[in-house]
């Protein structure tokens, strides 16, 4: 069960098409539904509102009428880094956040979790968040809330898991039909199954018959930098070897997913 | 505080149909034991195959939420007591027969979200037999394009988009991914696009959405979208790009001469802010294009459009012959399924009819509103009217307000009896969708849970009142009750539509090579607009926009989707309007900082938001905001921007066309 029909490890990632988001923030939404996430009657201040999935806004930076703006969703980049050495993993006093290498996916388990948020001071993608608040519910909603994610308590971090119990719901669907494999259609994320333009593709990247793979082109010399020229990560640089890829046609945009001198072109230098 | 354990249980899906936005999206809810925890879009289904968008994601906390009424409702000195069904039914009933009696049938008035479908219709019998022509739908732009249609091509149908196959979609300010039309197809159409190559320009005062994904954004000055149509037709016209293919139809002529005329590239430059050559490469790109496509709708669209704009965005389709044929402007018959006997009209009732039907802003006009007795069914007018002080103040003093509303919304807080609604998730309904969609559908919803409260059907509402009034009104209705009623209505497909949630019938595929099916269009009615309508924009012009992320009409903003509203329009009570660096420096407001916006209509505490993102000479304030009842998750958050613009009533169409008004932006 531990491996793809290529009989290489999982590795679950994905690429997000800005040329076809629209910034309608479903994906938000279906992930706060999906997982519990709590609602507080104020969230317009973004440093406490809990948000797994988050649609930045970019912007050219150009004036009236030539400006032109990009939305960019934020999901948890579940880092690789070097052999699971991810950013936030390598920080944890707890063992609260793993990297499971059967799966790509870097977990996060609140009942271990205590909240130093050293974590959260890691993760160069603000992927992380802390329950500053007790999750209060109004009168009625506590129905909607779904018993295959734990509702988390004050004081404890969470963030993305890729919907890891619908990993979990389809890999014990496949063992009790006896099978080793999944399907690219069984694991689908909830944010990549509402999103209305189809921009979110999921899939296994070591799998060259999912789509992220043929997309992506994951280059495995290169801690799997895509060789799909309109293909790139944030902070390539950092070498967090994250797991969620974009796609632009735009250069001022590929050029934004990372820090760049003025001279210098989107793209990894070649010594990476 | 204890966090709670969620109750396990079996897991199952409920398919039903999602009616918070006119779009009929196909849902399928996710249900733990008898609980609803999730809605995800239903695969497969024609409008949406899987995608959802965030207000009906969030359709749970509607259903589950504080916010609702839990039962039958009186008030009573100002304040709310409880009664039962039977007898706030007889007591309503009891005042309409009082007023048939007196001769003022057509003193009764009823508003509704829609006009089509079963409940909608029934609420239309019951005040026809009652005597009462007034019944009201809240007009959309569908409506401005259904009588842009008649005048236009001398029959009356619905208007749609066959977007799927356009190979050039040129849109004046219609906010194709910011909720126009069915918002969840038209994202899926534009991916479309987008994989195939097919050109979007955006026309529109701000970089909406919409503008941003657009291949080409034309910020024209506001209220300028109809200059630069008939710019283009001017264009398409001198350089004969079409080949002369409208020629032929009626009034070319006169259409001809008028945009020959005043509507030269250096004129409309001057109007719009639109560079010539521009103008110029729009018109020779759209009329080169394979299968071009014009759009209007301000928005969402569920503001019409003034006639001006509708027929002169329409001219330019037939210009191109992009009328009734694939990838372009569609237009249908009227989804008609609902064929009743007529109902029973006595003597009052006849009488009554006779008087012939008013719009809402004659009914509501004046100290003493010539309504006794106003039904609104989930619709929000105290809060979705333009000038919501005035319309507040109408139906205070109209005497009998009954809401019939799932939602303690603002209509519901000024009534004197709510009348609570199961939510579309708890209930058996057709729904009509056309929504800009090629291909009407017909949808049905299904409870996917028990109803929880004191609630009960709309139609079973009209009925049981129908019966309570007893006479020629109750005889009017035959049926046992609403399910009775709709299983009738659809006969022998009722098994169909509800094993399948949906049925649809192709209106492209008889169309498309039928094209003379609407005849060639009457050019005559696009220059009596132009007469009529046009008129000067102000130096400042407060305008309304839409976002996907936030619920501008009678359903407001559940928390989930308020969670998602960024920083930069909303920051703790205060919500942000966006001002260009160059209004900025006029008005001498610095970003962030607090401003009063003033209008004839009123005046509104803002802060504004220095862009490069609108327009110089726009006040962009988004709708959805500033509602007063529902509670602390949803009200007191900003301003309701149709506080501040008064109707516009259009000398053509008749509607209320109003997108803005002029404004002032004074430092606070």
């Amino acid at each position: 069960m531990k491996h793809n029909q290529q009989g290489t490890p999982r590795k679950y990632g994905m690429v997000i098409d800005l040329d076809k988001c629209t910034g309608c923030g479903s994906c938000m939404v279906a992930c706060m539904s999906e997982n519990n996430v709590p609602f507080k009657k104020d969230e317009t201040d973004k440093l406490k509102s809990i948000t797994w999935m988050r649609v930045y806004k970019l912007t050219n930076g150009k004036p009236f009428p030539d400006t032109e703006v990009c939305y960019l969703p934020r999901p948890c980049m579940h880092c690789e880094g070097d052999h699971g050495h991810s950013p936030c993993v390598s920080v944890c006093p707890a063992t609260a956040t793993d990297y499971d290498h059967t799966s790509g996916i870097v977990s996060q388990i609140y009942t271990r979790c205590f909240g130093c948020r050293y974590c959260m001071a890691a993760c160069p993608y603000h992927a992380r968040y802390f329950n500053w608040f007790d999750p209060i519910w109004p009168d009625g909603m506590k129905e909607a809330l779904s018993p295959n994610v734990s509702v988390r308590m004050r004081g404890v971090v969470e963030k993305c898991s890729f919907c890891y119990h619908r990993y979990q719901l389809a890999m014990e669907k496949a063992y009790v039909e006896e099978r080793d494999t999944l399907e690219e259609e069984e694991y689908q994320t909830a944010c990549t199954q509402a999103c209305p333009s189809g921009a979110i593709i999921f899939g296994d990247l070591n799998n060259p018959d999912h789509a992220v793979h043929q997309i992506v082109q994951p280059d495995p010399a290169h801690h799997g930098r895509p060789k799909n020229p309109n293909a790139f990560r944030l902070l390539e640089r950092l070498g967090t070897n994250p797991k969620v890829y974009y796609m632009s046609s735009r250069e001022w945009v590929r050029k934004s997913g990372d820090n760049y001198l003025a001279t210098e072109k989107p793209g990894a230098p070649e010594s990476h | 505080i204890e966090v709670p354990v969620p109750e396990r249980g079996p897991a199952s899906y409920v398919d039903s149909v999602c009616t918070l936005c006119p779009g009929g999206c196909g849902i399928s809810v996710r249900k733990i034991g008898d609980r609803a925890v999730k809605i995800e879009g239903k695969a497969g289904h024609p409008v949406n195959n899987d995608g959802v968008c965030a207000l009906g994601l969030s359709g749970l906390q509607l259903l589950y939420g504080p916010w609702r009424v839990t039962g039958p409702k009186k008030k009573e000195n100002g304040r709310w007591k409880k009664i039962s069904w039977d007898r706030a039914l007889s007591e309503i009933a009891e005042k309409l027969n009082e007023l048939r009696e007196a001769g003022k049938a057509d003193a009764i008035a009823g508003i509704s979200r829609t006009g089509r479908g079963t409940v909608a219709r029934l609420m239309q019998r019951l005040l026809a037999a009652a005597g009462s022509p007034h019944f009201l739908p809240v007009p959309t732009n569908e409506n401005a394009y259904s009588d842009a249609v008649a005048r236009m091509f001398g029959k009356p149908g619905t208007v749609g988009f066959d977007f799927e196959n356009s190979g050039y979609v040129l849109s004046f300010a219609a906010g194709l991914l910011d909720g126009w039309g069915s918002p969840v197809h038209m994202f899926s159409a534009h991916s479309q696009w987008k994989t195939n190559g097919v050109k979007m320009v955006q026309v529109e005062s701000r970089l909406s959405s919409t503008a941003a994904k657009a291949d080409q954004w034309v910020a024209v000055k506001p209220g300028t979208e109809a200059d630069l149509a008939l710019g283009l037709a001017h264009v398409i016209l001198r350089d004969n790009l079409n080949a002369g293919a409208a020629a032929n139809s009626r009034a070319f002529d006169s259409f001809a001469a008028l945009v020959k005329k005043d509507y030269t590239p250096a004129r409309v430059a001057a109007a719009t802010g639109i560079k010539e050559s521009v103008i110029v490469a729009l018109a020779k790109e759209f009329a080169a294009a394979s299968h071009p496509v014009a759009v209007c709708g301000r928005g969402d669209g569920q503001t019409p459009c003034d006639s001006r704009e509708v027929m002169a965005v329409t001219a330019l389709n037939a210009l191109v012959g992009s009328v009734n044929r694939q990838g372009g402007m569609i237009i249908g018959p009227e989804p008609d399924y609902i064929q009743w006997a007529r109902p029973v009209l006595d003597d009052t009732a006849q009488k009554g009819l006779a008087k012939g039907p008013k719009t809402l802003a004659d009914l509501l006009a004046g100290k003493t509103p010539d309504v006794q007795a106003l039904f609104v069914l989930e619709a929000n007018p105290a809060y979705t009217l333009h000038d919501t002080t005035k319309v507040k103040a109408a139906l205070e003093a109209v005497p009998l307000v009954v809401s019939l509303s799932s939602f303690m919304d603002e209509t519901s807080a000024l009534a004197d009896y709510i009348l609570p609604l199961p939510t579309c998730l708890e209930r058996t309904e057709d729904v009509v969708v056309t929504a800009g969609l090629k291909t009407p559908m017909i949808g049905l919803t299904q409870p996917v849970v028990e109803p929880r409260l004191d609630t009960r059907h709309p139609g079973d509402v009209i009925l049981d009142l129908a019966k309570a009034m007893g006479g020629t009104v109750a005889e009017s209705f035959a049926w046992s009750d609403y399910q009775d009623c709709l299983e009738k209505t659809f006969g022998l497909v009722y098994g169909k539509l509800a094993t399948e949630g949906y049925l649809q019938k192709s209106v492209l595929e008889t169309l498309i090579d039928t094209a003379v099916a609407v005849g060639r269009a009457d050019f005559a009615p696009v220059v009596e607009a132009d007469k009529k309508v046009r008129q000067n924009t102000p130096a400042l012009v407060l305008a309304a926009y839409d976002a996907m992320r936030v619920a501008g009409g009678a359903i407001a903003t559940p928390p989930y989707a308020m969670k998602i509203v960024p920083d930069t329009i909303l920051k703790k009570n205060d919500l942000y309007v966006e001002i260009n660096p160059e209004t900025a420096q006029k008005a001498g407001l610095a970003d962030g900082k607090a401003a009063v916006v003033e209008t004839p209509a009123g005046t509104a505490q803002v802060r504004v938001r220095v862009t490069h993102e609108v327009a110089p000479g726009m006040v962009a304030m988004p709708r959805g905001f500033g509602h007063t009842a529902y509670d602390d998750y949803v009200s007191g958050k900003g301003v309701n921007v149709n506080d501040l613009i008064g109707p516009v009533p259009d000398p053509v169409s008749g509607l209320d066309t109003a997108w803005g008004a002029p404004a002032k932006l004074i430092k606070a």
